[in-house]
């Protein structure tokens, strides 16, 4: 019965952490543009893709 | 562009919003948003790929036109749209997902603590469990439960019922039972029962309203809004832009060759050609000069026109169009979506046989609290969860995998019509052939004249260089370096290869002058090509599958006669020509009276009426804004073939879905003489619940390769 005292509150407060770490991405727009978060990490920073000049296909 | 404009930290900064159709790669969007930083008037450009959407913060003193030339110099064309219906409708799914976290984060800890009452905790142990149950159920109930108390209620009040009845009823009655039970230290809780419902019934909601998003921001990407505003010339000699809905008669519009009308009005100077094929259907342009009236929305072609605004805003002839369709729409807003008309017969059943286990067994000598028990456990067990995804898993499925193959299908009820079709009438212009000239036929020009005139051809806009620019780089023509190439309004191309004047000019005096351009090279007697409206590739073959999938076809068009023939002869169709917005209507109220469900599929603001009119309609990518808004689903690309897969695939839904509706009353028999019974713990509830909707939804994820 200790033991519960102690876990219940813990896997509660686990949950309840997620839910607030969803609504929290939600709000600050992290699953507005999900397809352009996944080409984002191709962009290479160091070299501006703005540079070439190859036309628009 | 204004590049004297500086950027000024303490200025206010106004915001524009664009579609960005062209957009497909990493590369595109560093190009946008680097390249559009870089420009001194921006501070921010911000790319939304999913929407296709540009967000730009930049001084005041930017204009529109300003605004696009910028974005077309780091290579993509950009359409304007309205911020503020944009946000509007995204506030629903996200209300509606953030009620499905929360009843997924509470159905999975209520089901932990149920779990170990299940596996046989006593006592104390199982008092505290059922407490702490209620004290995450209750408020979820009160959160996540709210879409359907909202709908029931409003339901109830106009005195009808639909699914969300049985639903909130049932949902509240077992919270309050189980708080019941929590309170005299009973044996059977079942708010594990209760958020789970409201879990997997929101997840099926979230389905439904993503799709909606999806589609709609497909549509909006593609929504051309070309009539957005017009250059007005000052009394001082200046001219301003000014948004369409800031005209007012009286003032004089400035259209550039290539632009669009954003008034009616009266031609004051110059002369040019008006393509008016979205408006009337029409395919072959029309000269207009000075006293000419011109409607808004039609394409200026060759030279640039002044002219006087006479009606602008809600009085353009455009308008008239939009009070038709909202009429015509009527008849479409009555239909009942296939779910709500299960949920008639099915919220009535479900009710009557909780009723009737109560009664019985309160005759049967239990006592109320074990009766209501039983009568709940009734309502939980059949309280539709697996019908409540079983329609939109299967459309949400499906309408991926038409989106997969170009079809943006706007909502769930548009494939259900779909798939109810029986009549196909098709418009010409732009639907059935792809109104836009295309080459007849390079033979005319000589093979070592044709790199110089595609070098004329690529340095202009007007539709006809465009077509024949097609035409020979699909031939692997180089163009030749033309030089000093210049294009005179209202006449063609001049420049000069390898000192040689060449000329690519309009065809006067040859017949159908209209749709025809002369290549003179070094004074020779002039080539003339000539260009036709062709057919959408696949026409032929779409209209043969319509027929055997048993909807028979035949055109409307605003068009000529003479225009409509050949068209028509080529699919074997009957064809009413030179038809009034109005005709084509009374065209589909008649099929409508004599019992079929038509299919209208157009391209044109003439085809509006007709598009809300019909009881299911499709348009092209390349139609007006009027049509694709009209319209229940959009189709891209040139091809006519995604028409008949839209059939089939909407037609697999439904089967699906009748599938879905036959496993859920499957499982209802099975499960509600147990509920009868009295032998439904929460154990076997849950296991039924989750079980029925696995079922269901991987039955709905066959429908991934619906449309192929």
């Amino acid at each position: 019965m200790t033991g519960l005292v102690l876990l219940i509150p813990i896997a509660l407060f686990c949950g309840l952490v997620g839910l607030a770490a969803f609504f929290w991405s939600m709000k600050s727009g992290q699953y507005d543009d999900m397809d352009g978060a996944a080409l984002r990490i191709l962009i290479d920073d160091d070299a501006p893709a703005a540079v070439s000049k190859e036309p628009h296909a | 562009m204004s590049a004297a404009v500086a950027f000024d930290a303490a200025a206010p900064l106004a915001r524009s919003l664009f579609a960005v159709p062209g957009m497909r790669c990493a590369a595109c969007i560093a190009k946008l948003e680097n390249g559009l930083a870089a420009n001194p008037g921006i501070a921010l450009a911000r790319v939304n790929f999913t929407a296709r959407q540009l967000t730009l913060d930049h001084v005041a003193e930017l204009q529109l036109p300003e605004l696009q030339a910028a974005i077309a110099a780091v290579g993509f064309e950009a359409q304007p749209i309205r911020a503020a219906g944009v946000t509007a409708d995204r506030a629903e799914s996200r209300g509606l997902l953030k009620a499905t976290a929360v009843a997924g984060f509470a159905s999975m800890n209520v089901m932990l603590l149920s779990v170990a009452v299940w596996s046989g905790a006593a006592g104390a142990t199982r008092d505290l469990f059922h407490a702490l149950s209620a004290l995450i159920a209750i408020p979820t109930v009160a959160y996540s439960g709210r879409p359907f108390f909202r709908s029931a209620w409003a339901a109830l009040r106009s005195g009808r019922t639909n699914m969300d009845v049985p639903i909130s009823i049932g949902v509240l009655l077992v919270t309050a039972l189980s708080l019941f039970e929590t309170l005299t230290s009973g044996p059977h809780a079942y708010f594990d029962g209760a958020v789970m419902l409201l879990f997997f019934l929101l997840v099926g909601r979230v389905l439904d309203s993503v799709m909606r998003d999806r589609a709609r921001d497909g549509v909006t990407a593609l929504l051309k809004q070309t009539a957005s505003g017009a250059m007005v010339a000052r009394e001082d000699g200046s001219s301003e832009w000014v948004a369409a809905e800031a005209l007012a008669p009286g003032m004089t519009m400035l259209v550039a060759a290539g632009e669009r009308l954003a008034a009616d009005g009266i031609v004051i100077a110059g002369a040019s050609s008006l393509d008016r094929s979205l408006i009337s259907g029409e395919s072959s342009p029309i000269r207009a000069g000075e006293g000419d009236q011109v409607l808004a929305g039609t394409l200026n072609l060759d030279a640039p026109l002044t002219v006087r605004v006479t009606a602008a805003g809600a009085d353009t002839a455009i308008v008239d169009m939009a009070r038709l369709m909202e009429q015509a729409a009527q008849p479409r807003s009555l239909y009942v979506r296939i779910a709500d008309r299960a949920a008639r017969l099915y919220a009535p059943a479900v009710h009557t046989l909780a009723a009737a286990s109560f009664v019985g067994w309160m005759l049967a000598g239990a006592g109320w609290h074990e009766a209501l028990l039983i009568a709940a456990a009734v309502l939980i067990i059949t309280c539709p969860c697996a019908l409540g995804l079983a329609v939109p898993a299967a459309q949400i499925v499906a309408a991926g995998a038409l989106m997969r193959a170009g079809v943006l299908v706007k909502d769930g009820s548009a494939l259900e019509r779909l798939a109810e079709a029986d009549r196909v009438l098709f418009d010409k212009t732009g639907t059935l052939t792809l109104g836009r000239p295309e080459l007849d036929s390079l033979a005319p020009l000589s093979p070592e004249h044709r790199p110089i005139a595609l070098g004329l051809a690529r340095a202009s806009r007007h539709p006809l260089s465009q077509a024949l620019r097609k035409a020979l780089e699909a031939e692997g023509v180089a163009p030749a370096d033309v030089t000093d190439v210049v294009e005179e309004p209202g006449f063609g191309m001049r420049g000069l290869w390898n000192g040689a004047p060449v000329l690519l000019c309009r065809a006067t005096g040859v017949a159908g002058e209209a749709l025809a351009v002369a290549f003179v090279f070094a004074g020779a007697a002039p080539v003339v090509l000539r260009f036709r409206d062709s057919m959408r590739p696949d026409a032929a073959m779409t209209v043969a599958e319509m027929e055997r999938l048993g909807l028979p076809a035949s055109i409307v068009s605003g068009d000529r006669a003479e225009a409509v023939a050949p068209v028509a002869r080529a699919l074997h169709l009957t064809a009413q020509t030179a038809m009034t917005p109005q005709d084509k209507l009374d065209a589909i109220e008649r099929l409508g009276r004599a019992g079929h469900k038509v299919l209208m599929v157009g391209d044109g603001l003439n085809d509006g009426p007709a598009l809300a009119a019909g009881h299911v309609s499709l348009a092209p990518a390349s139609a007006s804004d009027v049509g694709q808004n009209a319209a229940d689903a959009v189709f891209l690309g040139d091809s006519l073939a995604p028409v008949a897969a839209a059939i089939r695939a909407a037609r697999r839904t439904m089967a699906i879905v009748r599938q879905n509706f036959a496993i859920a009353i499957l499982y209802n028999t099975a499960a509600v003489p147990l509920a009868l019974a009295g032998l439904v713990t929460p154990l076997v509830a849950a296991l039924a619940m989750s079980g029925s909707s696995v079922i269901v939804v991987a039955n709905a994820l066959r429908l991934r390769s619906a449309a192929r």
